[in-house]
């Protein structure tokens, strides 16, 4: 059981609270109309599946109810950071 | 019976309190402080059971958690069935009753041992996937068989008597294993300051001191440990845990903990205690002082009865005042295993010899036999054990320097109990469970925890080091390290003094030489649960299954609940020995959470019975009851089904409840519907964007129905929303999806659109919504409230606020069922209130209470669907016939725009919903039945969809249904067909799903 520093609380909480919400920074095109299928399809249902470090979107469910990004590794499961949505994460792949 | 194995004196037992037992029928005595495995020999009982697959005889071999034999059934009454009990770890107390999970019609007398023998030459590894699989018909007659003859216990066939717990913990420092190691640590940390939970799996804390003769600090072992236990115990922030199997060690430091709280007790917990409880433990430090298991030597019928490990010997000896045998023969890679000659030797009974591998002995261990008179046979092994239910005798050969070959002539050796040593493995479980692969060390010949991502330090023999002195030191550096790390006091901690002896480096051998090739020798039994050989791990690696993992899967390999705890490495060590690879080049298997098993109800604790789940109730629930409402759930909330009269059937009240609204007035509890109240200057534009149709323009005190969906165009939910102010609006969602579409708006909000001011609260809860509909609702309503209820000012799809029998309510004028229709919203606490204030009005209309089964009837006459039963996730709103409900002019690409226009989403032979009339009007068709065309093709017939919903119709006086069909909106009048089971076929006409007042008269009265 993960245990997780929601960025809105402040505080560390039993992942229980949460629930996670797959890939993070996925931004809805703001021009729908002119995606082509392929591309809304893209949009829609291709996902990354790393290995290592991961961006996930996550909520606080049984907390503030409040989204924010996590950075896990998939491989340790170790939580790198949370930080809140429009911010961008300090641990990358690349980096 | 009399304790012929107990000795006259020694032991952490109570003499003074004999316990009486019974085992296999059989009644024994025992003492307090027994576990059933030391009282069972003490008893001299040899054998305890039948293995798994050649129904070999066994008898115990271990002292504790790693026992593979004595796995019994606990239990002396149905209710208290407990299967999968190691009788080592098993405390005795008065009254138990226990037996073998296997053999028949007894251990003793086996009458699978002539099957299993002649099975066993037929059972190969790999056998089940190579015999059983084809033909596969007969996979049931095997499956009888194999789950008779295999039989690892039962569980009850009654519901458990027993409350078991869980708790959540959470401490600076937890310490898992109460040895040498972990009491150093954990009192370290307990004086610097640190909140402590130290944990152990046996009865009392202390670990391998509880049977070693050791001297700390100048006193014997187990005085040291009382006195830091006592000391431990003076902590208010320490909790001490014994009895408590650290089993799982999970993500970020969170360790479950299965505390066995009454188990010694009895097999029934205490009036008002909990039989076992479960710690979900946060640690910020874990320090894992586990200690470390000893691997019996692998040789010709080492699973006879009489053979152990060495140290279960002196546990046995040391702690419970237990020789289980008369005459011993060691054999030992190791300075380790002379402990056992030296105990059993002390206990006053005889030691033929110890036979070390090594060539060269010297040291303390050869002075100590001497001392003793006893012989060491150096250069040698025990090559093969002879006889049929116990050991009888013993077959000794020179074996070669590098243990791969017999050197010389074999002499064979009379005594009925042999002790072997193959050194010890450190038990790195717990350091695994989170991914960590251990890694090989030469110098101890044994896995030690490898890097890891967790806060966790190690002490003691799980690091391979196993002189007491230097365990203590390691325990209290791990204690300082944890202070240090969580920037707790510094305390300093004086070593205990303690004798280390000097050894001399142990030989590696994983499997003694015969003089036969390994597939020839008798059965060299690596591990024993699961009946795998050295011979079976030979063939494995043969056949092609080579990689450990492949191993452990084609031979069963430490599958069983003991998951391997004694045989893993000298299984790996035997296929690395036969591939000629190098034992880290092999690897391990996985080691995963439990480290032994666990009961059903310590993981369930109270989450059982009423508490399993959540119930939600209406605040009109009490009234529903006392007309005798059926009820159904729907998500976790219990709605009223359907109100039967005395002696009518569900059928019957439903036609009455049907007609009575129809042509009077009835009144359903909708309080469960999900209710949103969106506020904020965008929540307009908000609202246009996650409905499908437009809300510019929806005026104060009006309503109006969306169809929300996903960005694939899918139709995930539906409800009216009501503008209650400008900037204000509830939303109404289905009973089930209100959670979902909660965040759904969230996640848009938060994510996509955060520049827009709007909020959401979820108000389900807050009022108690029943929904009077029928052409006399207007009136009924009309006696208790004050608001103009007239057309003209009251209109279809408007909703006012008003007083309802004395108290505020917002009523909306919308309709599920067609008809003239008012939805009343209360305060929730006053619900009851005005629905009985309802039917004290009316009773001249013949108010009657229907339930979700009737608004399925009723709406379905009116083609209103049912979203998740009429939609399935793959359905847009066109395929519902609903492009009334679209709007797509609107500026901004609401969600779902984009997927309907999808290519596929345009084909005109999609599935879309029609209504349907059957040919023979009596005839309701199964809900789910797929439609055919023409049903003279042959099958596989084209099939082109599904019915949705189907009902009896009192009301028309015929069945309805819905039901998707390819290209169904333009083939009105056309035939479907419905084939059955049973060979029927169902005849229907496609229509309009409206089969009822299609202009709406009845709604806009």
């Amino acid at each position: 059981m993960l245990h997780i520093f929601c960025p809105h609380c402040a505080e560390y909480r039993e992942e229980e609270e949460f629930h996670s919400k797959g890939q993070a920074h996925l931004a809805r095109p703001l021009d729908p109309e002119a995606c082509s299928d392929a591309e809304w399809g893209e949009y829609l249902y291709f996902r990354k599946n790393p290995r290592g470090i991961h961006h996930e979107l996550w909520i606080h469910a049984a907390g503030c109810r409040k989204f924010f990004n996590m950075t896990r590794d998939t491989v340790t499961y170790e939580i790198k950071e949370t930080y809140k949505i429009g911010e961008k994460p300090s641990v990358t792949a690349q980096s | 019976m009399s304790q012929d194995n107990r000795l006259k004196s020694g032991g952490r037992i109570d003499r003074s309190k004999p316990l009486y037992f019974v085992f296999n029928n059989v009644s024994y005595t025992g003492y307090q402080g027994d576990t059933l495995a030391s009282a069972l020999l003490a008893n001299g009982v040899d054998i305890v059971g039948r293995s798994f697959k050649y129904s070999r005889p066994r008898g115990i071999v271990t002292a504790g958690s790693d026992e593979p034999n004595a796995v019994i059934q606990l239990g002396s009454s149905e209710a208290t069935q407990t299967p999968n009990v190691r009788a080592t770890q098993q405390e005795l107390f008065e009254g138990l009753v226990a037996s073998s999970t296997n053999g028949w019609p007894n251990v003793n007398v086996d009458a699978m041992g002539l099957v299993g023998k002649i099975g066993g030459k037929m059972m190969p590894p790999g056998f089940y996937y190579k015999t059983f699989m084809f033909p596969q018909s007969l996979w049931e007659t095997y499956e009888t068989f194999i789950r008779k003859a295999a039989g690892l216990g039962r569980s009850s066939y009654e519901n458990d008597v027993d409350t078991y717990d869980k708790i959540n913990q959470f401490c600076d420092v937890l310490v898992v294993g109460a040895g040498p190691a972990g009491l150093a640590a954990a009192l370290t940390a307990a004086r610097g300051g640190a909140r402590v939970i130290i944990a152990d799996e046996q009865s009392e804390f202390g670990g391998s001191l509880l049977d070693s003769k050791q001297i700390i600090d100048g006193k014997p072992a187990a005085e040291w440990v009382s006195e830091v236990v006592s000391e431990l115990a003076t902590f208010a922030d320490v909790l001490l845990l014994p009895r408590s199997t650290v089993n799982g060690y999970h993500d970020q430091n969170f360790l479950t903990i299965h505390q066995r709280c009454t188990n010694h007790f009895g097999d029934q917990a205490p009036a008002n205690q909990v039989r076992e409880r479960m710690h979900r433990v946060r640690a910020k430090r874990v320090i894992l002082a586990t200690g470390a298991q000893e691997r019996p030597l692998v040789f010709g019928n080492n699973d006879l009865p009489g053979c152990m490990t060495s140290t279960a010997i002196s546990t046995y000896i040391n702690r419970y005042g237990v020789a289980p045998g008369k005459n011993l023969v060691v054999m030992t890679t190791n300075d380790y295993g002379y402990q056992a000659a030296i105990d059993w030797h002390d206990a006053g009974r005889e030691v033929s010899a110890v036979v070390d591998t090594r060539a060269n002995v010297q040291g303390r261990c050869v002075d100590e036999m001497q001392a003793r008179g006893i012989r060491i046979i150096s250069g040698s092994a025990i090559t093969e054990v002879h006889g049929s239910k116990r050991v009888k005798a013993v077959t000794i050969a020179p074996i070669n320097a590098d243990g791969s070959a017999v050197a010389g002539p074999a002499a064979k050796w009379k005594v009925d109990t042999v002790a072997s040593s193959g050194g010890w493995s450190p038990a790195v479980h717990l350091s695994c469970h989170t991914g960590s692969r251990p890694v090989w060390k030469e110098d101890i010949i044994g896995f030690v925890p490898g890097p890891t991502v967790q806060e966790q330090l190690t002490a003691g023999g799980i690091n391979g080091c196993y002189e007491t002195g230097a365990v203590l030191k390691q325990g209290i550096d791990a204690g300082l390290t944890a202070l240090q790390e969580l920037g707790l006091n510094e305390v300093t901690v004086a070593v205990p003094s303690a004798e280390d002896l000097s050894r001399t480096p142990a030989m590696p051998l994983f499997l003694v030489p015969h003089k036969k090739p390994t597939s020839r020798a008798p059965k060299q039994f690596v591990d024993y649960q699961n009946d795998v050989t050295a011979a079976g791990i030979e063939l494995s690696c043969r056949e092609g299954f080579q990689s450990i993992e492949h191993v452990k899967r084609y031979t069963a390999l430490g599958f069983g609940t003991d998951q391997g705890k004694l045989g893993n490495i000298n299984g790996m060590a035997i296929a690395a020995n036969f591939q000629n690879k190098t034992i880290p080049e092999t690897g391990t298997t996985v080691f995963r959470p439990n480290y032994t098993p666990i009961t059903f109800g310590a993981i369930a604790g109270r989450d059982v019975g009423s508490l399993f789940d959540p119930k939600r109730y209406t605040a009109m629930q009490p009234w529903h009851i006392a007309h005798g409402a059926k009820f159904e759930d729907v998500g976790q909330w219990k709605r009223p089904w359907y109100f039967p009269k005395a002696g009518e059937s569900m059928h019957d009240a439903l036609n009455r409840e049907c007609k009575a609204t129809r042509e009077s007035v009835g009144i359903l509890d909708a309080s469960t519907l999900g209710k949103i109240d969106i506020q904020g200057k965008d929540a307009r534009e908000f609202l246009g964007r996650v409905y499908t149709n437009a809300w510019a323009k929806l005026a104060v005190g009006k309503c109006r129905y969306g169809l929300m969906c996903g960005e694939d165009g899918m139709v995930f939910d539906d409800g009216v929303t009501s503008c209650l102010a400008e900037n204000h609006f509830l939303m109404t969602t289905t009973t089930g999806g209100a959670a979902r579409v909660l965040e759904w708006l969230e996640i848009y909000h938060q994510t996509e659109w955060p520049e827009l001011e709007v909020y959401f609260t979820s108000v389900t809860d807050h009022w108690s919504t029943m929904t009077i509909s029928g052409p006399n609702s207007r009136a009924l309503l009309a006696e208790l409230t004050d608001c103009d209820l007239s057309n003209d000012s009251f209109g279809f799809m408007d909703w006012k606020a008003a007083t309802v029998a004395g108290v505020p309510a917002r009523i909306f004028r919308i309709s599920f069922t067609g008809e003239l229709s008012y939805e009343i919203n209360v305060q929730a606490n006053y619900g009851l209130h005005v629905w009985e204030q309802l039917f004290a009005k009316g009773e001249k209309y013949n108010l009657t209470p229907y339930g979700t089964e009737t608004m399925h009837i009723l709406r379905a006459e009116k083609g209103f669907i049912i979203v998740g039963q009429d939609t399935d996730g793959s359905i847009h709103p066109h395929d519902l016939g609903m492009s009334w409900a679209v709007a797509d002019n609107k500026p901004f690409s609401y969600i779902g725009k984009r997927g309907m226009a999808r290519e596929d989403c345009v084909r005109p032979d999609r599935k879309q919903l029609v209504g349907l009339k059957t040919t023979d009007p009596l005839v309701v068709i199964p809900e789910g039945s797929q439609g055919v065309f023409d049903p003279n093709t042959p099958i596989p017939m084209p099939m082109v969809g599904h019915v949705t919903s189907s009902y009896w119709s009192e009301n028309l006086g015929h069945s309805i249904a819905m039901a998707f069909v390819k290209g169904g909106l333009s083939k009105m009048g056309e035939k479907v067909y419905y084939p059955q089971a049973d060979g029927t076929v169902i005849e229907a006409e496609i229509c309009s799903p409206v089969f009822l007042d299609p202009k709406g008269d009845r709604q806009n009265v």
